[in-house]
């Protein structure tokens, strides 16, 4: 049976092979991808295929290519370059001999979200395993094949040898290309040795980046169905609050007779606009007269953190050791409130779905991270069983959590079902900012104690906010659901790891106050959720106790740590910085104008370490806060691709800048008002400091998630570096001009 | 320009092209190039030409392409995301179209990246402001590139691409 060399499948010999590496299979990759993911609903079948069986992950075609499987959705963040990476490594493939396909509830399996920076941390290890058994499968047929045992051969690029001969050999494709492994996932197969790895841990080049570059990237924007009408959906100019929902009193079809090809879609209170042409259905939804029932219950800004703070809440301790009365015998105290304010996800492209909708099935191409989730809302809303429902993942703009996308695709589907015909419905900046599931607004005390030797005693802490929005606008507004919250989860309330997690602190009592959330405006996960809150009020109480003890706030933090993963980012955001230990707000000089500090913190979200330091400038004759530097470094495990990470990094500190000096969404007793980045201002090129990532490298610990984890840090060291500045604490952020001036002028 | 009715079509010249654009005069620019051309280009952002996402150049001018209508570039040339490498081996009198620019492969280079839907507008001003200082500050980047937004944050990328493509513009030059 031994096989000599098959000149008719394999022309070359291995060594040219071997140097062709992935020469050989261009043009292989785009072909296979396309053909998956056509937006078909026929000859497939309904998902999620069986994670169980390693044909549901792992590919092998005839020109010894491989396709992943993966249900992880790339949002920029380079997850579809990074899995390829763990794939390819344990497969002994090159980089260019794989290539996977867009989440699909045809074609992808179902490992949940794409959220709590899980596609590394969850995905990293599942498609390891994938590969790793999938490569064991192929030496055994291999060993069979030629002869020899599993031990003796090895694999390059695919192709296996180790007979003796180099004219004896055969490769993955000829193995089983394009035949089904029929092999259950077991998760048993050795995995490689870390010290093997040959590309992960290697900063490869992300596989997207050259065609957005080009302008010839295909985003969901740019997708297009045969046959389709563009809408638009026509609400109020901002939200009111969530148990309102959208409610119609009348519509003046008339209004909008000016645009012949434009007509109006409604159910119940759900209302769109459709036409053929993308600029009659965005004129239409904006001429469109529709007089809406609108009520003045909202607390607006002003006594928003009043209201959430004194209204009914329901309580739940989520940490209760020790006994925190010893703060009372304490030799210094600290007691510090803070808030901080709704803010927005934001999404540079407004979140657009394509749908078409049949009498039994329907299509829809999406942004939603969570497809199999996505797919059952839809099935609700539309009345088809979900096995006839696909869902198609296509790359948006980044979105840094639950924005718009599930209500962009219900819209998108309802709007379908309603005209009997394909829809692309975008939304338009207003209706994105307007209508977004926010970030919660927070309310946050601590009360912390240390001894005079600097360890601190007793940690309390009592967090109000309330909790995600579970049904969407386009649901709740065409079937009539009622708003509802998430029930009781912990990424929607208070953090243990962030709030004071890191110390070791012997007396610690942690209080949750859940404020009902349908008087309020929708909410969601944003990017590291409620964490920069948290840490915001939290590490300015612990800073505070370091500047009672007249103790460097690192060093102070350093004395209280002995978890390993804790002490190395810390240290490493530190050296970065190149930190000289002094006592902050030390430096202050009298009477400039303007003046500098630094400040240093600690935060994360579920997973993974983050720590960081800011240099900042504040004016105290403007009140104008200048963040000049931010360095931050991330403990995630081993990590795959370190560009990546540092990427991530970097996106992290700018964006948390841009929150703590920018942005929060405005409202007032009806409805929000911050609808454009006018009203909503971001962070732009003037205002971005210059960004230090650092990288604390574990090869061999699991990935645990690099996507959000440094933002608490960030958010406490930038408030600390404006106490290190000037000598006073800011309790609310974002840092306008109005509350520094407030801050420096008001107390201390 | 209030003469052009919509049976005529609007003539302009889009990437090197002659095109007569039939979409009513009124309608911006950004449906007919995203629409009736179909480029990937110039893409929808805010329609309020504040964030930068539809820019394209007009006849070597930033442009936002959402607030513009079509009327108002009569005969004028109009270049997208698309037509950069063209304008480029125009500019420098290159033999042959190279594939991208040198801002482009800087872009890649520097993995400057995130989501990437900015880099239309990104790339647009960056060409229009190497076209008229080729060696800018960083403080003259931060200033020129003031009005585009990055939502991931790529900024530090951006500017550190920025530098690098005006250098190796300055040496081939």
């Amino acid at each position: 049976m031994n096989m000599k060399k098959p000149a008719d499948v394999l022309p070359l010999k291995r060594r040219d092979l071997l140097k062709a590496g992935g020469a050989l299979t261009l043009g292989f990759t785009w072909q296979h991808t396309a053909t998956a993911q056509s937006t078909s609903t026929d000859g497939f079948q309904s998902g999620p295929p069986d994670a169980e069986q390693i044909d549901s992950w792992i590919a092998i075609h005839s020109d010894n290519t491989a396709t992943l499987y993966m249900g992880f959705a790339e949002l920029g963040q380079g997850c579809s370059t990074a899995l390829l990476q763990v794939a390819a490594e344990e497969l002994d493939l090159a980089m260019s001999q794989i290539s996977t396909v867009g989440l699909d509830t045809h074609l992808t399996p179902n490992q949940g979200g794409t959220y709590s920076s899980s596609a590394m941390r969850r995905g990293g290890p599942q498609v390891q395993r994938a590969a790793a058994e999938a490569r064991q499968a192929l030496l055994q047929m291999a060993a069979a094949r030629l002869q020899v045992p599993v031990a003796s051969l090895q694999v390059d690029n695919g192709i296996i040898s180790g007979t003796g001969d180099d004219n004896v050999f055969t490769s993955y494709g000829e193995l089983i290309g394009d035949q089904r492994f029929n092999l259950a996932f077991t998760g048993t197969a050795a995995l490689k040795n870390p010290r093997d790895y040959r590309l992960v841990a290697q900063a490869y080049p992300r596989n997207d980046i050259p065609l957005k570059a080009a302008g010839s990237y295909t985003f969901l924007q740019h997708r297009r169905l045969p046959g389709m009408l563009h809408a638009r959906i026509v609400r109020p100019r901002g939200q009111g609050a969530y148990k309102d929902g959208v409610q119609v009193i009348s519509i003046d079809d008339s209004s909008i007779a000016s645009i012949p090809a434009a007509r109006v879609v409604r159910q119940e209170n759900f209302v769109a606009v459709v036409a053929e042409n993308e600029w009659d259905a965005v004129r239409a939804a904006q001429t469109l007269k529709v007089q809406w029932r609108q009520a003045d219950n909202l607390p607006g800004n002003e006594k928003l953190f009043t209201q959430m703070e004194q209204g009914v809440t329901n309580e739940r301790i989520a940490v209760d050791r020790g006994d925190i009365t010893a703060f009372a015998a304490a030799p210094h105290q600290s007691v510090f409130r803070a808030t901080a304010p709704y803010q927005a996800h934001g999404p540079f492209a407004p979140n657009c779905a394509l749908a078409d909708v049949k009498a039994d099935s329907a299509l829809v191409l999406c942004a939603s991270q969570d497809v199999y989730n996505t797919r059952s809302s839809i099935a609700t809303l539309l009345g088809l069983p979900e096995q006839q429902v696909r869902i198609q993942y296509h790359e948006s703009s980044g979105t840094y959590g639950h924005s718009c996308w599930d209500d962009a695709a219900q819209a998108a589907a309802l709007t379908s079902q309603l005209v009997a015909r394909p829809v692309r419905l975008q939304f338009m900046r207003w209706d994105e900012l307007g209508w977004d599931t926010y970030g919660p607004a927070h309310v946050g005390s601590a009360r912390v104690a240390a001894d005079r030797a600097g360890n601190i005693l007793s940690y309390e802490y009592e967090g109000w906010q309330h909790h995600w929005s579970l049904i969407e606008t386009s649901a709740q507004s065409a079937l009539g659901i009622p708003a509802a919250e998430w029930p009781p989860f912990p990424a929607q309330q208070i953090n243990p790891r962030t709030l004071g997690g890191m110390y070791d602190i012997p007396n610690m009592k942690l209080l949750n106050h859940h404020v009902p959330g349908l008087d309020y405006l929708k909410g969601a996960w944003l990017r590291s959720p409620m964490d920069l809150s948290f840490a915001f009020v939290s590490e300015q109480a612990i800073d505070d106790l370091a500047f009672q003890l007249r103790m460097d706030p690192w060093q102070f933090r350093r004395r209280n740590i002995t978890n390993y993963h804790w002490r190395d980012v810390l240290d490493a955001a530190a050296t970065a910085a190149t930190w000289e230990p002094r006592p902050a707000a030390s430096q202050i000089p009298a009477d400039a104008v303007l003046v500098r500090g630094r400040g240093i913190g600690l935060g994360t979200h579920l997973s993974s370490y983050g720590g960081a330091v800011a240099d900042i400038e504040v004016n105290r004759q403007t009140g104008k806060v200048r963040i000049l530097h931010l360095y931050g470094a991330i403990d995630a495990g081993l990590v795959v691709n370190p560009s990546n990470v540092e990427n991530q990094i970097t996106g992290q500190l700018v964006q948390t800048a841009s929150r703590l000096l920018f942005e929060e969404v405005h409202f007032d007793s009806r409805q929000v008002t911050s609808l454009d980045w006018n009203s909503y201002p971001v962070l732009r090129f003037e205002d971005c400091p210059d960004i230090t990532p650092r990288i604390v490298q574990r090869l061999d610990e699991a990935p645990s998630g690099a996507g959000e984890e440094v933002m608490a840090a960030a958010a406490s060291a930038i408030a600390n570096a404006f106490f290190d500045a000037t000598g006073k604490r800011m309790t609310m952020y974002p840092f306008t001009p109005q509350r520094v001036l407030a801050a420096l002028n008001n107390y201390g | 320009m209030a003469d052009q009715t919509q049976t005529d079509g609007v003539q302009l010249n889009v990437n090197g092209e002659a095109r007569i654009l039939l979409s009513a005069p009124d309608t911006p620019l950004l449906y007919v190039l995203s629409g009736e051309l179909q480029l990937k280009g110039p893409r929808f952002g805010c329609g309020l030409a504040q964030c930068g996402s539809c820019s394209v150049l007009v006849d070597g001018v930033e442009t936002r392409s959402c607030v513009t209508p079509l009327a108002a570039v009569a005969g004028k040339s109009i270049t997208t995301l698309e037509g950069l490498p063209a304008k480029y081996a125009q500019e420098h009198e290159l033999d042959s179209v190279p594939p991208l620019t040198p801002l482009q492969e800087a872009m890649i280079e520097e993995q400057a990246i995130q989501c990437g839907y900015c880099y239309n507008g990104m790339l647009i001003k960056a060409t229009e402001l190497l076209a008229s200082n080729p060696e800018p500050s960083t403080e003259q980047i931060k200033s020129a590139m003031n009005g585009h937004l990055c939502r991931c944050g790529t900024y530090p990328g951006i500017i550190r691409a920025i530098h690098k493509a005006a250098a190796r513009m300055r040496t081939r030059a």
